[in-house]
């Protein structure tokens, strides 16, 4: 019994919150990576495309609201989803005509893109503050749990509760369709293996008539769509804050280049690892402690760091990473 | 020629300005930084007691108080020490409202006013620090230590039976000071705190710090955070995964938006935040409205209060020097006495002239203990069903 108490406790903790944290971090990770590895840009914009997207996708779950459709348990705002990627694709597109275009053309050094990307930040972080504003927005609907703890408790008779949070499944669900069709699409499609082969080597990939500029819409459509649906997923599962979403930018870069800038598992992995680590390495192990050893009482909290560190924690893993595997652990690009 | 005119011109001007029958209060606020939304209806609060003042004709035969003000930052101790600086030095004032934050009013305090001998009575700055600072006797503060709200938070606690807690601080002056005050009052009580936490506001996720939380455990949890930054994030994860269902409010999370987000999931849980009733408190609210601005913006009833005892001080020491009037602060404030009113600073100050003795009681029901701070009196409230609910007045 005790054994179990103590495994409903890590579940609840650290492994079920760290797994939807993880997802997010990793569909984020996912688009990062794509740009890398085939514009050849670290993108700045990437989180503020997130705060973008998740504000269209809420304006458009107001007004399904407001029309009377619902998905019953279902939060509406995955119906709205979709509409929403649509909306920002063609804002990130019109980002990309405008700025990134010029300097492909003329071929400028990749930091100079970076650049812009810092540019495209800014005005898109000034657009989503216009349309939506800097309040923390909350709109989830539907069921709230699919285990609740007192429905877990009266279930199993145990002394710890389990809660699984229907936008936590929500998130895990999405986050692993949403990667099966994206490795799906770059290893068995035409379009996919022509994005591989002018992230490979642009020349060839010329030569052999890929139109360069199809390609780079496909990817921005495709990073667009995996932002906007880390964004959403991230507002269901906390709440909407256009501030919070230039903050998680850090976690996601730290994800990408942990598992190798420009490849996708890595991304995946990336997003995980970062997630459970900030959790775990800062989890005090008292209370499992006492349930597996019940004869044996610490005084202290067994708590490796304290949670002002946790983000120290993912940015050591990052230079440790750095340091021995340039290439990130699965050999992305080095940076 | 004609430019020395103009500099004669200038001179003559700035002399006259500087007459001894005028009395200069500089003002330091934040009016940029984190809190520049709450500086200008401070300010409007002392611009109140200026004018009232000044009305009445009655300060020191006759004399014309001014005032400037000068931008402290809030978050830039090293920016609000030159301002001050700037208040002392060049404009020569006689007194300073400020500051607005913890840390940078105990860099200005220490660098600039006490070395130049210089009054400052704050409104707003609640660290536990500036109780037991060197400020040989030039420093007050019409607002309550967060030490004093720690000692209420330990007896509402221990009167509810509540011996056993975690703690979750939001990573700043305020709640590092609050957080580690408390723990002092509720450890002499005998009370046990399961484990300190620090959080981060504005951050992604707060998983890792309801997980440490949950570990350590406890009867209730206690949030000294901001209710629209981390402290809700916290509170909504231990809700979602029942970590905890008895929270501790102090009084930067008890707000209309906390029963907003959370409505009935509170319904064990309780806080306290500083009193805003009583006779003296509407009064001000009506004659700010009069004014033009909301008397009940946060610390706007602090900052009348502030000005209107250094100018009460300056009457009844019969003199504008700050090294004179600052030992007369506390007798202003406090009984025995004639009490005044807000929008009374004119009788108060006849009285004064008179020779009588009077207790400012104020829109704060002020009472200065102590090292020159607000007694602070703070109401107790539980939220059972939605709504906040005062329960009594501690």
């Amino acid at each position: 019994m005790d054994i179990a108490n103590a495994l409903v406790a890590i579940l609840n903790f650290v492994v079920i919150p760290a797994a939807a944290y993880g997802s997010q971090l990793a569909l984020g990770a996912l688009g990062v990576t794509l740009i890398y590895g085939i514009l050849r840009f670290s993108n700045f914009a990437h989180g503020d495309t997130m705060a973008f997207g998740t504000a269209m996708v809420i304006l458009l779950t107001w007004a399904l609201q407001a029309m009377g459709v619902s998905l019953g348990p279902i939060p509406t705002a995955l119906l709205a989803l979709p509409f929403g990627i649509a909306l920002t694709a063609a804002l990130v597109l019109m980002t990309d005509r405008w700025v990134y275009r010029h300097y492909r053309r003329v071929r400028a050094d990749p930091i100079v893109l970076v650049m812009a990307s810092v540019g495209v930040m800014f005005v898109m972080n000034g657009l989503t503050r216009l349309v939506i504003g800097v309040e923390e927005i909350r709109f989830d609907d539907g069921a709230r749990f699919i285990i609740s703890v007192q429905q877990f408790k009266a279930w199993s008779g145990l002394a710890e509760g389990l809660s699984f949070r229907t936008t936590q499944a929500i998130t895990l669900i999405v986050a692993a369709l949403s990667c099966w069709a994206l490795f799906r699409f770059l290893n068995r499609t035409r379009s996919g293996k022509a994005m591989r082969a002018y992230s490979d080597n642009e020349d060839l990939a010329l030569l052999s008539g890929i139109d360069p500029e199809r390609v780079v819409r496909m990817t921005w459509i495709i990073a667009t769509a995996l932002a906007v649906m880390a964004g959403t997923l991230y507002g269901l599962d906390k709440s909407f804050k256009a501030f919070n979403y230039f903050q998680i930018l850090l976690p996601i870069f730290a994800a990408a280049i942990v598992g190798g800038l420009g490849s996708p598992t890595g991304a995946v992995a990336g997003g995980f690892i970062i997630a459970f680590s900030e959790v775990a390495v800062t989890y005090p192990w008292k209370k499992i402690a006492g349930y597996l050893f019940p004869t044996w009482q610490p005084d202290g909290l067994l708590q490796l760091l304290s949670t002002e560190y946790k983000f120290a924690v993912s940015f050591v893993i990052l230079i440790v990473v750095l340091l021995f595997r340039p290439t990130g652990l699965f050999r992305g690009k080095s940076v | 020629m004609k430019k020395f005119f103009l500099a004669t011109a200038a001179v003559a001007a700035l002399t006259a300005g500087a007459s001894a029958q005028d009395v200069k209060i500089g003002i330091s606020m934040g009016y940029t930084g984190p809190l520049e939304s709450m500086a200008p209806d401070i300010t409007n609060g002392a611009e109140l007691a200026i004018k009232e003042v000044n009305d009445s004709g009655n300060l020191l035969d006759g004399a014309n108080v001014t005032s400037v003000q000068g931008d402290n930052t809030c978050a830039d101790a090293a920016a609000s020490v030159a301002t001050v600086e700037r208040l002392v030095t060049s404009e020569r004032v006689n007194g300073i409202m400020g500051g607005m934050c913890s840390g940078e009013t105990i860099a200005s305090l220490e660098r600039v006013a006490v070395p130049n001998g210089m009054v400052m009575i704050s409104p707003s700055a609640t660290s536990p620090a500036l109780s037991d600072i060197e400020d040989q006797g030039y420093f007050f503060r019409t607002s309550p230590s967060d030490a004093r709200q720690g000692e209420v938070m330990t007896d509402i606690m221990m009167s509810r039976g509540v011996d056993n807690a975690a703690v979750t601080y939001t990573n700043n002056d305020y709640g590092k000071g609050l957080a580690e005050a408390f723990k002092r009052f509720y450890e002499e009580a005998g009370g046990t705190v399961t484990i300190m936490a620090a959080h981060d506001d504005g951050k992604a996720d707060y998983s890792a710090e309801v997980a440490a939380l949950a570990a350590a455990g406890g009867d209730a949890l206690v949030v000294a955070g901001y209710v629209d930054q981390g402290g809700s994030g916290i509170v909504r994860g231990a809700l979602d995964s029942g970590a905890f269902d008895t929270f501790v409010f102090p009084d930067g999370m008890i707000s209309q938006a906390l029963v907003d987000r959370f409505g009935t999931e509170l319904s064990s849980s309780f806080g306290q935040n500083p009193s805003a009733e009583g006779e003296g408190r509407e009064t001000f609210v009506a004659n700010a409205e009069a004014a033009g601005f909301d008397g009940n913006a946060a610390f706007a009833a602090e900052a009348y209060d502030a000005t209107a005892l250094m100018l009460l001080a300056m009457q009844a020491a019969k003199s504008s020097d700050p090294k004179v009037y600052k030992d007369q602060v506390m007798n202003v404030a406090n009984a025995p006495g004639e009490p005044i009113m807000p929008g009374e600073l004119g009788k108060a100050l006849e009285l004064l002239a008179a020779g009588t003795d009077i207790d400012y009681v104020g829109a704060t029901s002020v009472e200065l203990v102590g090292p020159g701070e607000s007694a602070g009196i703070y109401r107790e409230v539980d939220f059972p069903d939605g709504t906040i609910n005062v329960v009594k007045i501690h």
